[in-house]
């Protein structure tokens, strides 16, 4: 009897077995998902992301201070909505294959390849893989923005919002959104998008990360705004009670601290 | 006074044939309601727009009523409950106008019959499928405030209902004023209400402005909103995707 081997696409094999687990009574795993505002929309010269940084799990902020603006190409990032491990293991894995297309081409990755590799994947998954993605950068053809469902289906806009807090962003960029912004406009009106998000989504929180690509440039701006602040910080620090005398002080460093100066590219964790 | 023999199937919860006497779900809605407290009184906004599920089939419907000499009622939700509520209120006005004493009743207690008739319905699990925005003036002191559907009730400087809740709420959250005038007051409820016919579905471009002062009401006369299409951007999407949509 040969084995033939799978040929891809989903594999269903465990679904009998998942199903008869959940009638005996086992609670599935909750997941983390990125109840979200991320927003994108062309400028003058380029285009500009925004996300906020809140990580939900159900009721619970996981994560205070996560990153949702992903790197795929030097030239091209992309936000990412909903389950956080989805959209990390997506973008990370196009990253990797757009890396080895520059390799084989000699040539700057195009927004238009990501997108498509990206579609294929998630409609492949048929919605499964819950991912909903602003996709930009600047290639040779000019600025690009484009929004991906997790179905698999596309967008190409001059203004995009995803996310549980897009409602609150849309209805910003759709007052206030004009062609023909410079940087300075468009980075006041992300932040401004997202700062509606963050206000007035319960999914949606904590600091807003912006970037701005351009020809040739890009600037990774983390934590860009920070209008959740600790309310009380006491500005003493923290003092014994009663009158301590302090005998002996001794420091054990429990970690080596290394010093690392980011050249190139920021780090992917 | 008339007199309603109830009919009597048992008790709705238990019964299934008594089940058609029970609200279980809205046929002809209207969308949202937008409205603001402003320097001399309260406006709302609303569209004239009656869907029957996803048909648009009412153009015409006026979805803000003046009630008595202080108020206005502005209701999104299922149309016929809101000509239920205002035959309510007809009967309410006039009892009062017939004790002839010169008061009249205000917003503040329109606003509280209207909470206890919502919550009473609710209770009774046969909703009014209503959200209803209650705005008024009277000696001087705006009022505004809302009832949704299962009593829930409050009062505050800006409300929207429905749709306007997602869409309308954070422009008005950043923009709102105590200190407007009657033209910054309208130019914030048509940025809201331009929002939201761009991306409310169920929203068409006819929309009226009521006004409430302390000398009384206005309603205008129905008129539409400019919208701009001509992004470059729109003209031809997938020149930077061939293929791609």
């Amino acid at each position: 009897m040969s084995e033939v081997p799978p040929k891809g696409g989903f594999s269903f094999d465990l679904c009998k077995r998942n199903d008869m687990l959940i009638q005996k009574g086992l609670k599935a795993p909750s997941f983390l998902k990125t109840g979200t505002t991320i927003v994108g929309l062309i400028f003058k010269d380029g285009v500009i992301l925004g996300a906020d940084t809140r990580a939900t799990e159900g009721p619970i902020v996981a994560d205070k201070n996560c990153e949702k603006i992903h790197y795929m190409a030097p030239n091209i990032y992309c936000c990412g909505a909903g389950t956080a491990a989805d959209t990390e293991a997506v973008t990370d894995m196009v990253s990797s294959q757009l890396r080895l297309h520059r390799y084989q081409t000699g040539r700057d990755s195009r927004v238009i390849t990501a997108l498509t590799l990206l579609k294929k994947h998630l409609f492949s998954y048929q919605g499964h893989v819950s991912a909903a993605l602003v996709l930009g950068g600047v290639d040779i053809t000019g600025p690009h923005l484009h929004t991906i469902y997790p179905h698999g289906s596309t967008d190409t806009l001059p203004f995009a919002t995803m996310g549980s807090g897009s409602l609150a962003a849309m209805s910003v960029f759709e007052a206030k959104y004009k062609e023909g912004l410079t940087r300075d406009e468009g980075i006041k009106l992300v932040a401004e998008a997202i700062c509606s998000g963050i206000f007035n989504d319960l999914g949606s929180g904590s600091n807003v990360d912006i970037c701005v690509i351009t020809k040739g440039n890009k600037e990774y701006l983390r934590n860009y705004m920070e209008p959740n602040p600790r309310t009380y910080v006491s500005s003493k620090g923290y003092s014994f009670t009663k009158k301590t005398e302090v005998l002996r002080t001794k420091i054990t460093p429990l970690m080596e601290r290394v010093e690392i100066t980011e050249v190139g590219e920021a780090m992917e964790e | 006074m008339t007199f309603t023999i109830p009919i009597d199937n048992g008790d709705a919860v238990k019964n299934a044939e008594a089940d058609s006497q029970r609200t279980l779900y809205p046929y002809v809605t209207g969308t949202s309601i937008v409205a603001i407290k402003y320097k001399d009184g309260v406006l709302m906004a609303s569209d004239m727009g009656g869907s029957y599920g996803s048909t648009l089939r009412y153009k015409n419907i006026e979805r803000v009523k003046a009630i008595g000499k202080h108020s206005l009622l502005g209701a999104s939700g299922e149309i016929s409950d809101f000509q239920e509520i205002l035959r309510y209120l007809d009967e309410l006005v006039l009892n009062d106008n017939m004790w002839d004493d010169g008061n009249s009743f205000g917003p503040k207690e329109v606003h509280n019959y209207l909470t206890r008739v919502m919550y009473n319905r609710r209770n009774k699990f046969n909703p009014l499928w209503n959200t209803l925005v209650l705005g008024g003036v009277k000696n001087g002191e705006s009022y505004l405030g809302m009832v949704s559907m299962i009593g829930v009730s409050f009062e505050d400087n800006h409300v929207a209902t429905g749709f306007g809740n997602h869409l309308a709420r954070p422009i008005l959250r950043d923009e709102w004023r105590a200190d407007l005038s009657f033209e910054e007051g309208v130019k914030l409820l048509e940025k809201c209400m331009r929002v939201l016919l761009y991306r409310d579905r169920s929203a068409i471009n006819k929309l009226q402005i009521a006004k409430i002062t302390e000398e009384g009401v206005t309603v205008s006369q129905p008129y539409s909103l400019k919208t701009f299409w001509e992004f470059q951007a729109f003209h031809n999407p997938t020149a930077g995707a061939q293929g791609s949509w």
